[in-house]
């Protein structure tokens, strides 16, 4: 039975055409995939749902009856939920003050507090409803939002990209708690970049590709690669990884601590270990456990006492970034916009910032402009950064070009050590295959690499040596080859919240 | 010298009024701010409220609504404001800057035939039964019923933030505008309404001044309470009964300093007339745990 039925819906924005004539139906208590690359208009379509969109042409039915909310209030009231992609939660404000937000006339805090526990306990979604959520961990706030859906008692439930910062474990959880939700009649319209997931959980797939419906199957029934290939319209290239002897030591961490950086970050304790030239070594663990503040000690952000970072023989410790980036180390943080870029600078400014050391792009002083313009260029080239000129702001990009401008760009300033947190959050699956391709290549040209993700496919993928960061803890490095998902789950502190988790059938 | 004076009934009694200015103006901003607006024009505000006040209070013959002119000037002159960052996007500081500079030249245009003359008198209250205990009485229960009237807004403005959906609201759209916008929540519509309260009760700080206070017009007769007034919201942490005791701190001091001038302490005046302003903002900063609204001062636009 169908629960909604799109029917040729179309929305323009000046440039593009978000949708055209996107037309499929929803079956009440299906599980039903949308999939697509970054672009194809998933997210259009959604807050066309939500009533955060209003389109040009086409219509709705939900149940049989015309739906076309102005608003997302009117698409709650007709029983559609979302659960955003990036989490729309109020950190300075309670669990209970946040899920109140979000329902049409909430009761009294007390007895919103009263609801929050009955459904997380009985859907198996551990959340305390008086904690701050600026103090909760990824999974957790994404429970407060899928909670904060769930009071509502949705007919559909719309979920943008709910995996992307959650363990295995924290990913079996939300998968048992969808499967109930279906079975008890709820629909849920699940978008995701990541295959194997779709696989394993929904019923029904819709792949849009540039704003058209391209294909419909049955996720069981079809392999990854092949829906990849549909969402890319194109034949999809695997990474691929040489086996090479890895060269001799480039980066040595002996007993590497430092305190907390600020409030809310983590402490490093007693990091050693060691990367060799060649080789990728793949650090995993759930964000919020060090991952920033490793990054920060690595690429010189924070200085650390002397004799813990050692480059070959170089102590470098104490030496701030640019000094590093004269040895030959370079770094690109997670957060793009704001910490890997400046977002309202040009990409050749952004490309100035970084590779002025190495690309010696300013003398006495003053700038080179014009090797700091063939130097944007030729990242834009190289990494197939999709912009209108390399005088684009870095604001102006999408998350997975700007993402490409600067992975390219510490690349190809041909480092001897690299680390890189998170290359592939946001990114589509195509752009993300080229970023990992391009480590790869660094590696075999001869780099060290130290490759931080959340995405244990990622590290499986292309990482040599594997090891999980646990509240600024690291564990000993596995050769990546033959560790299975338990083992892993296990090294990332894998008990974490499985205590209380579990759902009673 | 002579300490004595001082009396210190009087002087405690006094606190509560030169506090009053400073306290309703204070807490208008409070709430534009948690709502995630930086309305630096807090002292054009107040003196264009000083000046409607008195303007309609002489012509009427009543303080009472004066009191509503100054508040509806005020919030009109806010109304400005919000119009010009909510939706044309200008920058606020900018913009606060601007109506700072342009309250004080339209008070000073509006109020050109209404120098010299005496505002109608606004009788303190003396509350029954209250009023007549000994020593609190005269100190606590024997004031003009603004005074009264910027307690009960503190304690209105907390009760509301932290007891009704609408408090919860606006206390969101300051945290993270886009969250609240992707709620369904009227962003723009809910920073108007708070811009022009908070214009209104910089309105009623102003004719307290012009109307009680002082009682007359001069031009610039606010004389920086503004700038303190969002001082001692910054230093309060953003929080209502801080924010009562900044302004009371602040108003205590300059009492106080009056006094000890009068008794010829043998300090430099101008030390004296500096020991308000450091010591609000030393005991604030001392005490100070705030943190801002994370919107605080952002443009919000509702893309796509």
């Amino acid at each position: 039975m169908t629960l909604l039925s799109l029917q040729g819906l179309t929305k323009a924005y000046p440039g593009v055409v978000a949708n055209d004539n996107v037309s499929f139906e929803i079956g009440r208590g299906e599980i039903h995939a949308l999939l697509g690359e970054n672009g194809a208009g998933k997210s259009t379509l959604v807050k066309t749902i939500y009533g955060l969109v209003n389109p040009d042409a086409g219509s709705m039915l939900l149940e049989g009856a015309a739906f076309a909310p102005p608003e997302p209030r009117a698409a709650r009231k007709a029983g559609v939920a979302m659960v955003f992609q990036h989490f729309s939660l109020f950190d300075a404000l309670n669990v209970a003050e946040n899920i109140a937000l979000g329902m049409e006339n909430p009761p009294p805090l007390q007895d919103v507090a009263e609801q929050v526990r009955e459904v997380s306990d009985q859907y198996g979604l551990p959340l305390d409803p008086s904690r701050v959520v600026g103090d909760l961990s990824a999974g957790e706030r994404q429970r407060v939002e899928i909670i904060r859906c769930l009071l509502q008692d949705p007919k559909l439930l719309i979920m943008d990209e709910p995996t992307s910062v959650l363990t295995p474990q924290e990913v079996t959880i939300l998968f048992e708690t969808l499967r109930k939700l279906a079975s008890e009649g709820t629909s849920i319209l699940y978008i995701s970049h990541k295959l194997e997931e779709i696989r394993a959980l929904c019923d029904h797939a819709t792949v849009l590709r540039m704003g058209h419906v391209v294909g419909e199957c049955d996720p069981s029934q079809t392999s990854a690669r092949e829906m990849a290939e549909l969402m890319v319209g194109a034949v999809l290239q695997v990474p691929e990884k040489p086996d090479k002897p890895a060269g001799n030591v480039a980066l040595t961490l002996t007993g590497l601590s430092a305190p907390a950086p600020h409030e809310f970050g983590t402490a490093l304790r007693d990091i050693s270990l060691t990367v060799r030239r060649g080789e990728v070594l793949g650090v995993g663990g759930v964000a919020g456990n060090g991952q920033d503040e490793l990054v920060a000690a690595l690429s010189g952000e924070m200085r650390v006492s002397s004799g813990m970072v050692r480059m070959g023989d170089d102590d470098i410790g104490h030496m701030p970034p640019n000094a590093r980036r004269a040895l030959g180390l370079c770094a690109a943080p997670e957060e793009r916009n704001g910490h890997a870029a400046a977002p309202d600078m040009t990409l050749i400014e952004n490309a100035l910032l970084t590779g002025n050391v190495r690309k010696e792009l300013s003398s006495r002083g003053f700038l080179k402009w014009d090797r700091a313009r063939d130097f944007a260029a030729e990242i834009i080239e190289k990494f197939d950064v999709r912009t209108p000129s390399a005088g684009s702001t870095a604001r102006s990009l999408s998350g997975g070009n700007l993402q490409k401008f600067v992975i390219g760009r510490e690349i190809l300033q041909d480092p001897d050590v690299l680390i890189i947190n998170q290359p592939t959050w946001g990114v589509d699956a195509s752009a993300a295959a080229s970023i990992r391709q391009a480590i790869l290549d660094l590696a075999v040209a001869g780099a060290a690499v130290i490759l931080i993700s959340q995405d244990l496919d990622e590290l499986m993928e292309i990482a040599d040596q594997f090891s999980a960061l646990n509240e600024g803890r690291m564990s000993d490095p596995r050769p990546a080859k033959g560790l299975t998902i338990d083992e892993i789950g296990l090294m990332l502190g894998g008990s974490h919240d499985m205590e209380v988790s579990h759902v009673d059938a | 010298m002579d300490l004595s004076s001082i009396n210190p009934i009087l002087l405690l009694a006094s606190l509560m009024v030169a506090a009053t200015p400073i306290l309703l103006a204070a807490i208008g901003e409070l709430i534009v701010e948690r709502a995630g607006v930086l309305n630096l024009g807090v002292e054009g505000m107040m003196i264009t409220g000083a000046v409607c006040g008195f303007v309609v209070a002489v012509s009427t013959g009543s303080p009472w609504l004066g009191f509503i002119g100054a508040a509806v000037g005020g919030a009109f002159l806010a109304l400005l404001f919000g119009i010009l960052t909510q939706y044309l996007l200008s920058n606020q500081v900018a913009t606060g800057l601007a109506l700072t500079l342009f309250g004080l030249g339209l008070s000073a245009l509006i109020g050109q035939g209404y120098i010299g003359i005496k505002a109608p008198s606004f009788p303190d209250w003396h509350i029954p039964l209250l009023g007549d205990i000994p020593i609190i009485g005269p100190i606590v229960f024997q004031h003009d019923p603004m005074v009264y009237v910027g307690l009960i807004l503190v304690a209105a403005t907390w009760w509301f933030l932290h007891k009704t959906q609408g408090g919860l609201v606006l206390r969101a759209v300051g945290e993270n505008h886009d969250a609240a916008h992707a709620l369904g929540y009227k962003v723009t519509r809910i920073r108007i309404l708070a811009i022009m309260f908070g214009g209104a009760c910089a309105g009623l700080g102003g004719a307290y001044l012009s109307l009680v206070r002082v009682p007359q017009w001069t031009e610039g007769m606010t004389a920086g309470a503004g700038w303190i007034a969002l001082a001692i919201v910054v230093f309060a942490g953003w929080k209502p009964w801080r924010l009562l005791l900044g302004a009371y701190l602040f108003g205590g001091m300059t009492v106080l300093q009056l006094n000890l001038q009068a008794a010829g302490l043998a300090i430099p005046v101008e030390y004296l007339s500096m020991s308000p302003y450091i010591a609000t903002i030393v005991v604030l900063v001392i005490m100070s745990a705030g943190r801002a609204p994370r919107s605080l001062g952002r443009i919000f636009h509702a893309s796509r």
